[in-house]
């Protein structure tokens, strides 16, 4: 079992690698993206109604548990086998819970005497939500997308099984070939994917929250 | 200033009401302290004045307008707010942190910059740590930033809840001084809620001590509270000490001094025997014109002209300006058992205790 170096050389040079890192990216970014906008809009009616939370993380739960391939499986007779729906909705499915928790938990985190300074200075309730919720909720909100983006990359490898390109491609290929520099290939890369994502993410939120990089020294 | 009429507050789900009903006028420039124990409905009373809590019924008026026919952010961007947790923005800078209100009144740059200056310096921060944000300041720096902060639109009314509870005693006395004094030059109308009893007499040109349900038990000035409390739970609530507290508020200058056994030292021994005989004390301090040189004790008087001898030093000299309970402290600290009084003119006088105890009673 050695490397063949030069398959690796030829499928660099036909760009198959570079178009399949493209499609992962594009999957992982529409699943977090999505995800976030509308976990954002549940966060939204759990911080307005609270007892929705209760509901809301019951469902995101169960939705969580299911096996990825039971409900890729699932949706297929919905909208279709090679629908980039069926992929999308398994995905956006998976970020849901995780991302809630940390919306909530992130602006249910900001001090009661900031908001009420806050209100007591004359600030409306929207632009404290906006202007000092929001901002202060950063570190934990991006927490919750950190965790979200690394399971989507882990995820989207499998979206081959329903047609979808990406990373999953060449695993996929590579087993069933028993060819093990294509599925090493594919796993390694989805790997690497997942960790600059996430230094990434930790690198935006440092720039992002100014404050909570300086302490005053002990 | 602020009128607060058959105001009362029963909190959803509550057996009791917060607040019964409470009226209460404050004049304008008057610093007034809300005091009680918990319970008493003082956070509560205060609260209602910028509608952080809404009152169930009565009125509340500022500056002669009902503060419910106001919007509430509109409202409470007229009138300067503080609090114990201080409440500054984390992710704001100090100076963002002090230009919230003209900010959101929209201010032009330059005069939000100016101001933020003068306020800056006005509750004695350097200028260093306008960059700085919050948590890279001590507690009183944070204060002073919340007090900064409250001031910076101008307003002519400041509510202040417990603002200097969360700062250690040494800190706290400080800030208590200084703003005193800023008070003093701005003239602000402040309503200032403690639960410490030693605080509200001293910060408050008028006292308002509430027992449970925002009863009004008594609403005067410090001295007066002090010397004559309304009803058995103020006394109760001045606690032991109110004599001395008493003191504490009453300054030397209001006692009525005596000369007390001293002579000139122009004096023959004979003299400063005489005098000590007078008063029947084992000493006498010596006086050279109006200038106090300080004592020598009984057994050092002999035939040695006086002017020949080494005084010994007065170990604590108090001023007009200083507080009864600063002398009574001289009196019975001191070998001589009394407490001498220098102003700039010089020898003023002394006090004992009898003299202190006076003002106690009186």
């Amino acid at each position: 079992m050695t490397i063949d170096w030069d398959w690796i050389r030829r499928n660099l040079l036909e760009g198959s690698i570079w178009q399949a890192t493209q499609e992962h990216l594009m999957h992982t970014v529409i699943a977090v993206g999505v995800g976030l906008i509308v976990s954002f809009a549940l966060s939204l009616a759990v911080l307005r109604w609270p007892r929705t939370y209760a509901p809301i993380t019951w469902v995101t739960g169960i939705l969580y548990t299911i096996p990825s391939i039971a409900l890729f499986t699932f949706l297929v007779p919905i909208f279709g086998l090679t629908s980039i729906f069926t992929a999308q909705v398994a995905l956006v499915s998976y970020t849901l819970l995780i991302l809630i928790r940390n919306i909530v938990a992130g602006i249910r985190g900001v001090p009661d005497h900031v908001v009420e300074a806050s209100r007591g200075m004359g600030m409306t309730e929207r632009r404290i939500f906006l202007d000092v919720q929001l901002p202060l909720a950063l570190p934990a909100i991006i927490a919750g997308v950190r965790v979200a983006a690394v399971t989507t990359v882990g995820l989207v490898t499998l979206t081959v099984i329903v047609g979808q390109g990406g990373y999953g491609l060449f695993i996929l290929r590579g087993i069933g070939r028993r060819f093990l520099t294509e599925a090493l290939v594919g796993t390694l890369l989805a790997v690497l994917m997942a960790i600059v994502i996430d230094r990434g993410l930790v690198l935006l939120e440092r720039l992002a929250t100014p404050w909570a990089q300086r302490r005053r020294p002990a | 200033m602020i009128r607060l009429e058959s105001v009362r507050k029963v909190f959803p789900g509550a057996t009791a009401p917060a607040v019964t009903s409470l009226s209460l006028e404050i004049p304008e420039g008057e610093f007034v302290t809300l005091v009680g124990p918990s319970g008493c409905g003082k956070t509560t009373t205060l609260k209602m004045i910028n509608r952080i809590i809404e009152p169930t019924s009565g009125t509340i008026e500022v500056g002669g307008q009902d503060v419910l026919s106001i919007e509430p952010h509109l409202l409470r961007r007229s009138i300067g707010y503080v609090i114990q947790q201080v409440g500054l923005l984390p992710h704001r800078t100090v100076e963002q942190n002090i230009a919230t209100v003209p900010r959101l009144l929209g201010w032009p740059r330059d005069r939000i910059e100016a101001r933020v200056a003068e306020l800056v310096e006005m509750v004695g921060l350097e200028h260093e740590m306008r960059d700085r944000y919050p948590a890279e300041l001590s507690g009183g720096q944070q204060q002073r930033v919340g007090v900064a902060r409250a001031l910076a639109a101008d307003p002519p009314v400041l509510l202040m809840d417990e603002p200097f509870g969360a700062v250690d005693p040494i800190v706290r006395e400080h800030l208590q001084m200084e703003f005193k004094d800023l008070w003093r030059r701005l003239g602000k109308t402040v309503v200032f809620v403690t639960h410490d009893i030693d605080e509200a007499v001293r910060m408050g040109t008028r006292v308002a001590i509430l027992n449970i349900g925002g009863v009004l038990e008594q609403y005067d000035r410090p001295e007066e509270i002090l010397a004559n409390p309304a009803s058995e739970f103020v006394a109760r609530f001045l606690g032991e000490e109110r004599g001395l507290r008493r003191l504490g508020l009453l300054p030397v200058s209001s006692a009525t001094l005596e000369r007390g056994p001293v002579v000139d030292v122009s004096a023959g021994p004979t003299e400063a025997r005489a005098v000590m005989d007078r008063h029947e004390v084992d000493w006498v301090g010596l006086l050279d014109g109006n200038r106090l040189l300080g004592w020598v004790p009984a057994s050092e008087i002999g035939s040695t002209p006086l002017r020949d001898l080494e005084p010994r030093e007065f170990l604590v000299r108090l001023r007009p300006d200083d507080s009864l309970r600063r002398a009574l402290d001289a009196v019975v600290t001191s070998r001589t058992r009394v407490g001498v009084v220098v102003g700039d003119e010089g020898y003023l006088g002394m006090l004992d205790v009898e003299t202190v105890a006076e003002e106690i009673t009186e």
